[in-house]
């Protein structure tokens, strides 16, 4: 992976910048101590690493205006950032930029159940969004696992997804509207109160943008009244084939249920091992909760099970109680983390048709035993959002480049049988260059159209996203 | 002149050749906006679903396609496009057959908006031709994607202003088993919105909050959709929540209620001014009596919880009630839009919410990247007045 090389004249005008930031913030706000700049060097790809010239964690939507009004005027990259939870690089600094924190801007604005909206500033934390309305009974509906760290800032700029977005939909369905510092300092909203857009439809281009067309400092969210209750089925199969059929089934059955998670045998172990769970040990197994009163429950599960009998599974596990919901769910939130005591790895994010999990699944193993590589599945089934975990060990030399070679092997798969490179994770640094694989240069090229129009400098976020040889004419003719 | 075209390459070829402004049409029944002079560019030669897997809840159809020929095909597997786009034909009076491109283009959702979402939230992916004659691709068939910027989000409500829609790949939804409907008559517009705003902020996913003001009595009326049981499950829980009394109409006699409501069919027929505002729901009365009290006087189908009014003006005067009804939306926030008047009328009164100016720079600056010699139905959006501004 390459990052454009950093511009020497920013980098000597370094002490004027970093004067210049702490003239337009309060004290503390500005830090350029290269220790404490370490936080900042990298993101949750911890695989690339790069101090920023300085860091600033401003406090208000003016602080942040000025900042990048401070920025525009001297031409230095601005890199926005949240809570650093990007799995792709995406708040991945160069040495020549200033990162912008939004962390010290977490209040909530305002909340209102009769139009069930919160307005909160985007450095609130996912998980403390639901956390500021269930004592009344409602919730934030998309939920990445990373939802204790991760901030609403980096949740719009990656449109990131979660566990229970099969039925409610990722970040950009709840979003109703943000407030957006642009590149020159300018600031706009979109949005608001009141659903949908009253000319183009600007909300739904900022949402999933990676911090390349403006900085977002608030955010009006939908919340939703909390079901009656939820329970989860357990289901496991001897072949990832079967699991599959099942999957598409239910859904055919017309059930919706809030999640259907998949992992493979590789995981399952993983998991088992570090939260013990009490999964079977079995080749496939899958997560399945619905939601509603106790009636509605039983009698969604009860087709559930019916259907899933259909393909004769290995193992069945209704849960009784709130204890045993949770201990299932455990396995599964933590199962990332299983594999990482395992050895390092890489976490993939590519998209399939719900129809080609079979073959996907079966291709990975075989291109992983290619590589010498292990890979592990573990996935949100129900919308085809894979995410393979190649387990590599990055002491080894030659072995992350062996395991980014698989990568790239594999997300080329995901598009050849009609899907797509990121499903959430969004493109950052790591799917950047192979763009190509899913978008010919014009598809590229009207995307970068659009960033033009909103920062024709290209000072926010310029090295990501896109393939540095497709950005490099915009990027240097600023 | 009208030009038709039976492939994505011609209709590249067509709009690369043109000379002109393009009227973009699909089955030509959304006669909206501000009136566009030029040769008309049919897409509904681009015809056909080329994919549909009801067990992937995906479908992908050419932009000329009927939507009802794809609402056939979808409940053939018991499925449906879940964003309920409106028949403009019953409201405007217009021919013609709905296409999906069309629903699309223009982001039609219709009363299910508040619960399942609108088009452009089962818009998946998309190919077009932009303004240079380009054929682009952007988002796919997966119903999670984040390769890239969101231009289907984008394109879903930009009236083919920024470019001509070819292909659609759509999130579709099972039907549920059945339905049922609470109906109450007679409520205040204040307190008809409150009791919608009390259901849809139950647990009982409520997927139809409306209340008209059409005819002598008002009606308030809230579906639920699933399976029998839990419907009836839901009715029995909002019945001992505040909704004991309110009538229930169950099965077809309920969908045809809200059918009526997606196609605003109560406002049909007449040469009544149609105003549609989105607006934050509670906003809705206070609107309304704002209007009232400066003399405007309107009949009122306050769809999604009130937060979409749709208003019929009984005389808008010469400017089509436009002063008051933006001044309302300039007081609360929101938009409004023309949605039926007279050619003339929508030819000097901004069609579409003028846009501060910063924003309106952008929407030009986008209009100027995709259709950089202005053919693409221009002016239907954004008014000489939009243009002049900032
Ligand atoms: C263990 C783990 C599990 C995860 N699980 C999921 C999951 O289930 N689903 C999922 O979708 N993701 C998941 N992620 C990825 C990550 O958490 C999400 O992408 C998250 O939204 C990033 O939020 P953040 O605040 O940490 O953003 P950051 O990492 O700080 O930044 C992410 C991107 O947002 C941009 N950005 C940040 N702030 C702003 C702003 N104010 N304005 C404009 N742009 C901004 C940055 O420039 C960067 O491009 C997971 C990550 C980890 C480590």
């Amino acid at each position: 992976m390459q990052m454009p090389e950093p511009e020497a004249d920013i980098l000597a005008g370094k002490a004027r910048i970093v004067a210049r930031l702490r003239e337009v913030l309060p004290n503390g706000a500005v830090i350029d101590d290269p220790v404490a700049l370490k936080v900042y060097e990298c993101d949750g790809l911890s695989a690339y690493r790069c101090p920023p010239m300085c860091a600033v964690l401003p406090g208000s939507t003016e602080e942040v205006s000025a900042v990048m009004r401070v920025c525009h005027e001297a031409g230095v990259p601005v890199v926005p950032r949240g809570s650093g939870t990007s799995l792709s690089g995406g708040a991945l600094p160069t040495a020549d930029s200033v990162i912008l924190g939004v962390a010290r801007m977490n209040r909530v604005l305002e909340t209102d159940y009769d139009n069930r909206f919160i307005r909160v500033e985007a450095g609130r934390t996912n998980l403390s969004v639901t956390g500021a309305v269930e004592a009344d009974g409602f919730f934030y509906a998309p939920d990445p696992s990373s939802q204790l760290a991760c901030a609403i800032a980096g949740n719009i700029a990656m449109n990131s997804g979660g566990a229970h977005c099969l039925k409610y939909g990722v970040t950009t369905n709840n979003l109703m509207g943000v407030t957006v510092v642009m590149a020159d300092g300018e600031v706009i909203e979109l949005g608001g109160a009141h659903l949908d857009a009253g000319g183009l439809d600007l909300l739904g281009l900022i949402c999933g943008s990676e911090g390349q067309l403006g900085v977002v400092t608030e955010a009006t969210l939908r919340i939703l009244a909390k079901p009656e209750g939820a329970r989860p089925v357990l289901i496991g199969f001897d072949s990832n084939e079967v699991a599959g059929a099942c999957v598409s089934d239910i859904i055919r059955a017309g059930i919706l249920p809030v999640a259907i998670e998949f992992m493979d045998r590789v995981v399952i172990r993983a998991a088992e091992a570090h939260a013990h769970p009490g999964y079977p040990d079995c080749e496939a197994l899958l997560i399945i909760e619905v939601e509603g009163s106790e009636a509605e429950i039983d009698h969604q599960l009860g087709r559930i099970i019916e259907i899933a009998r259909h393909h004769e599974p290995v193992a069945l596990r209704e849960s009784a109680s709130a204890e045993e919901s949770a201990k299932i769910w455990k396995g599964r939130k933590t199962a990332f983390g299983a594999m990482g005591r395992i050895n390092d790895y890489m976490c993939l994010d590519g998209t399939i048709p719900v129809s080609e999990l079979p073959l996907v699944l079966r291709r990975i193993g075989e291109m992983g035993e290619g590589y010498g590589l292990t890979v592990g599945n573990v996935f949100h089934a129900g919308d085809g959002n894979m995410h393979p975990l190649i387990l590599f060990d990055a002491n080894k030399p030659g072995d992350l480049e062996k395991a980014e070679a698989l990568g790239a092997d594999i997300l080329t798969l995901c598009v050849e049988v009609g899907g797509c490179l990121t499903g959430e994770h969004g493109v950052g640094v790591e799917k950047r260059d192979i763009m190509r694989a899913q978008y010919s240069d014009d598809d590229l090229a009207i995307q970068m159209d659009v960033k033009d129009v909103f920062d024709p400098a290209w000072v926010l976020n310029p090295a990501k996203v896109f393939p540095l040889d497709a950005s490099a004419p915009r990027r240097l003719a600023k | 002149m009208k030009q038709s075209v039976s492939s994505e390459q011609e209709l590249a070829e067509a709009v690369a050749a043109a000379a002109g402004p393009l009227r973009i049409r699909g089955g030509g029944t959304r006669d909206i906006g501000r009136p566009v002079v030029g040769e008309v560019l049919s897409v509904a030669g681009l015809s056909g679903v080329d994919l549909y897997e009801p067990g992937a809840l995906t479908l992908v159809a050419r932009a000329g396609t009927p939507l009802a020929e794809i609402d056939a095909l979808l409940a053939g597997e018991g499925q449906r496009l879940a964003f309920e786009p409106m028949d403009h034909r019953v409201l405007l009076g217009t021919g013609g057959e709905p296409t999906i491109g069309g629903a699309v283009a223009a982001n039609v959702s219709g009363p299910r908006r508040v619960q399942a979402g609108a088009a452009r939230d089962f818009a998946l992916g998309a190919r077009f031709v932009d303004g240079r004659g380009r054929v682009l691709k952007n988002g796919g068939r997966v119903m999670k994607n984040v390769t890239g910027y969101d231009l289907v989000k984008l394109l879903a409500g930009s009236w083919g202003t920024l470019g001509v829609l070819t292909e659609v790949s759509l999130k579709v939804q099972a039907v549920p088993e059945t339905e049922a409907t609470l109906v109450a008559r007679g409520l205040g517009l204040a307190e008809g919105v409150a009791a919608l705003a009390r259901a849809l902020g139950s647990p009982w996913d409520i997927s139809g909050t409306v209340h008209l003001e059409v005819g002598e009595a008002s009606e308030t009326r809230v579906r639920i959709e699933g399976s029998e049981m839990s419907v009836r499950y839901r009715a029995g829980a909002l019945a001992g929540a505040g909704f004991a009394g309110w009538e229930v109409v169950e099965g077809v006699a309920s969908a045809v209620l809200w059918r009526e409501v997606r196609d605003v069919a109560p406002f049909a027929g007449d040469g009544r001014v149609i105003w549609r505002l989105s607006v934050k729901p509670s906003d809705a009365p206070v609107i309304s009596a704002a209007l009232t009290a400066a003399g405007l006087v309107h009949r009122g189908i306050y769809d999604w919880g009130g937060g979409l009014m749709w208003l019929a003006l009984e005389d808008g005067g010469d400017d089509a009630g436009e002063g008051l009804i933006r001044g309302q939306i300039a007081a609360h926030g929101g938009h409004a839009m023309l949605v039926r008047a007279s050619e003339a009328l929508r030819g000097r009164i901004a069609v579409f919410q003028p846009q501060p100016a910063p924003v309106a720079a952008l929407m030009r600056g986008l209009k100027q990247k995709f259709d950089p010699r202005g053919i693409l139905n221009p002016g239907l959006m954004m008014s000489e007045h939009d243009k002049a501004a900032g």
